[in-house]
């Protein structure tokens, strides 16, 4: 449990943080998000004290984050920004052992955890982890980047826009990799970005924070279907807002159940955007649905329209 | 390929060694030549002290004069980069930049009055010059390592002096070692001065020849000198480029 107990934080005469309290659970995927200099990666970094708060507490567990020797706190915590910043002298499979390495885990250990982590990423090109980091594309350093955040287990995770300057593409997968890790470890992840979409399909929890500030916090419906103010209403979506709602719901939740249809299927787990886009493709306003490769219902464009309040 | 790239590195480093072993065999054996070109000389070859211990004195010299300078600049350089010492940078810079335009002959006037003469006043003057380049090529080195990295580094909680160790400095090597070597090349040059105030170098030829009007002296010096510093770089060089490369 991250709890941030009425934190403040001014950079010169500039409040930044803003007597905020916050608090994330364990085994949480908690997104902080919102427009640029609201304050997400200062108050990210009070985490592991790369700045220190002004007034108020960080708590880890109960336990204020300035009562931990600072370095035994951050080795325990996982770090991922948006720079990356490998270390371009050692190669890949280096540069993931770092914090084990810190930790004194034994070769063996280490040099397993690397394979594993190599494997879990998805950064399966022959002897890629032999190779220096100038060798790789910006999407295989980005991999790098996270498997090296994870690689001593750690029980929380700070990421500070790690998939900043990725394609769309290699960034859906990524953040596919990511989910799918972070519910099988039940690692605890508080995650920045300022891509609303992004927020919406990773967050539990999202929270939007504006000057420093958070306007509101709750599930990616929630924030959809109720903003506080205006002002959340206008960042989580203003009339894109239902566009955004059907890649957070699946295809499941509006699904008619044994109904026939005709076409190309898509599966329950899949998004309503991506049934929408299906829809689109085929040019049709009905389709097919499957769960594990068997037909059981059909997806309606009208209900797409129709649902939600 | 590789291969070739290989030879010539050997061939770069292996020639001017060639060449300064060739004329350490060549000199002592050269009077006969050296008289055929200046007939007017009574002593056309420099026998005071054996070409072979004039230039270990010098290597010497510049080695003990180098080792100084390294220890110097890169505490130095170190020190002005650590968040503590930040406010010192300026003017560290600018201490090694003045000391740059002070002609290393005005160092030797003031250092003798003070050491004497010999080697002592001539190794301070090469210490106060090799230090300039390593210190500024630290400096640099550790100011081109990437923000990103360093932030990272500290992020995943390496303390401060094992980012110094372990990620710093090998990034900032290749640039430490170009000052290191621009350190010993600048060392092997200046030492020759130090024959003037009575150090025994591969100056002492050099020094005598223009008091006592024998070109043959000069001649012998310069050469000796002009390979020792071909030979000095080609090693540092060789060094340095296996540095960059990792
Ligand atoms: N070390 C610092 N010194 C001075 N000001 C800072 C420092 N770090 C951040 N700030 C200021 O604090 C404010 C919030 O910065 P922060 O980096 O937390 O924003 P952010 O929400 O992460 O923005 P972005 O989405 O652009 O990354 C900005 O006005 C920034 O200029
Ligand atoms: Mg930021």
């Amino acid at each position: 449990m991250i709890e941030f107990d009425h934190v403040t934080k001014r950079f010169g005469g500039h409040l930044v943080i803003d007597d905020l309290s916050l608090r994330i659970d364990d085994g949480e995927f908690f997104v902080l998000v919102g427009p640029s200099g609201s304050g997400k990666s200062t108050l990210l970094r009070t985490v592991n004290r790369l700045v220190p708060v002004d007034a108020g507490a960080v708590r880890i567990d109960g336990e204020d984050v300035l009562s931990r020797d600072v370095e035994t706190l951050r080795r325990g915590i996982g770090y991922a920004i948006q720079s990356v910043g490998l270390f371009p002298h050692r190669t890949v499979g280096e540069n993931i052992a770092t914090v084990p390495r810190l930790l004194g885990w034994p070769e063996g250990d280490i040099r397993a955890r690397v394979t594993e982590l190599v494997e879990l990423l998805r950064l399966d090109e022959p002897g890629i982890a032999d190779r220096y980091p100038a060798t790789l594309s910006g999407g295989q350093q980005q991999r790098v980047g996270v498997a090296r955040a994870l690689a001593a287990r750690p029980r929380i995770v700070l990421m500070d826009e790690p998939f900043g300057a990725l394609d769309p593409i290699t960034r859906e997968s990524l953040q596919g990799s990511l989910k799918a890790i972070q519910r099988d470890t039940g690692t605890t992840i508080l995650f920045v970005t300022h891509d609303m979409d992004e927020a919406f399909r990773l967050g539990d929890r999202v929270a939007l924070m504006l000057d420093g500030r958070i306007a509101q916090v709750g599930a990616p419906l929630d924030l959809l279907h109720r903003p506080a103010n205006d002002r959340v209403r206008d960042f989580v979506g203003g009339t894109r807002a239902r566009l955004r709602e059907l890649a957070v719901r699946t295809v499941r939740d509006s699904m008619r159940v044994g109904e026939p249809a005709e076409g190309e299927a898509v599966d329950v787990a899949d998004s309503l955007q991506d049934a929408l886009a299906a829809m689109l493709a085929q040019r049709r306003d009905r389709l097919p649905v499957n769960s594990r490769g068997e037909r059981v219902g059909a997806i309606v464009l009208a209900d797409l329209v129709a649902n939600g309040p | 390929m590789t291969k070739a790239r290989h030879t010539h590195g050997v061939i770069r480093v292996a020639a001017p060694l060639a060449v300064l072993a060739s004329l350490l065999f060549v000199l002592p054996r050269s009077g006969p030549w050296f008289h055929a070109w200046l007939p007017e000389l009574s002593h056309p070859l420099y026998t005071r002290t054996s070409f072979g211990a004039l230039t270990l004195a010098h290597l010497a010299l510049v080695t003990i004069a180098t080792l100084f300078a390294v220890a110097i600049g890169l505490g130095l350089g170190i020190l002005a980069t650590r968040p503590s010492g930040r406010s010192l940078l300026p003017t560290v810079r600018a201490v090694a930049v003045i000391g740059q335009t002070f002609p290393p002959v005005a160092v030797l006037a003031i250092a003798v009055p003070l050491l004497g003469f010999g080697a002592a006043p001539t190794l301070l003057a090469l210490v106060l010059y090799g230090v300039l380049p390593v210190l500024g090529q630290t400096i640099a080195g550790l100011e081109h390592v990437p923000a990103a990295t360093l932030h990272a580094a500290d992020g995943m909680g390496y303390g401060r002096w094992r980012r110094l160790r372990e990620v710093e400095l090998p990034l900032a090597a290749g640039p430490i070692m170009a000052g290191v070597r621009l350190s010993a090349i600048v060392s092997v040059g200046t030492a020759t001065i130090g024959s003037a105030v009575g150090a025994t170098t591969l100056g002492s030829p050099i020094v005598e020849g223009l008091v006592g009007n024998n070109t043959a002296y000069v001649v012998q010096g310069a050469l000796l000198v002009g390979a020792l510093a071909l030979s000095v770089d080609a090693v540092l060089g060789a060094i340095e480029r296996r540095i960059r490369r990792g």
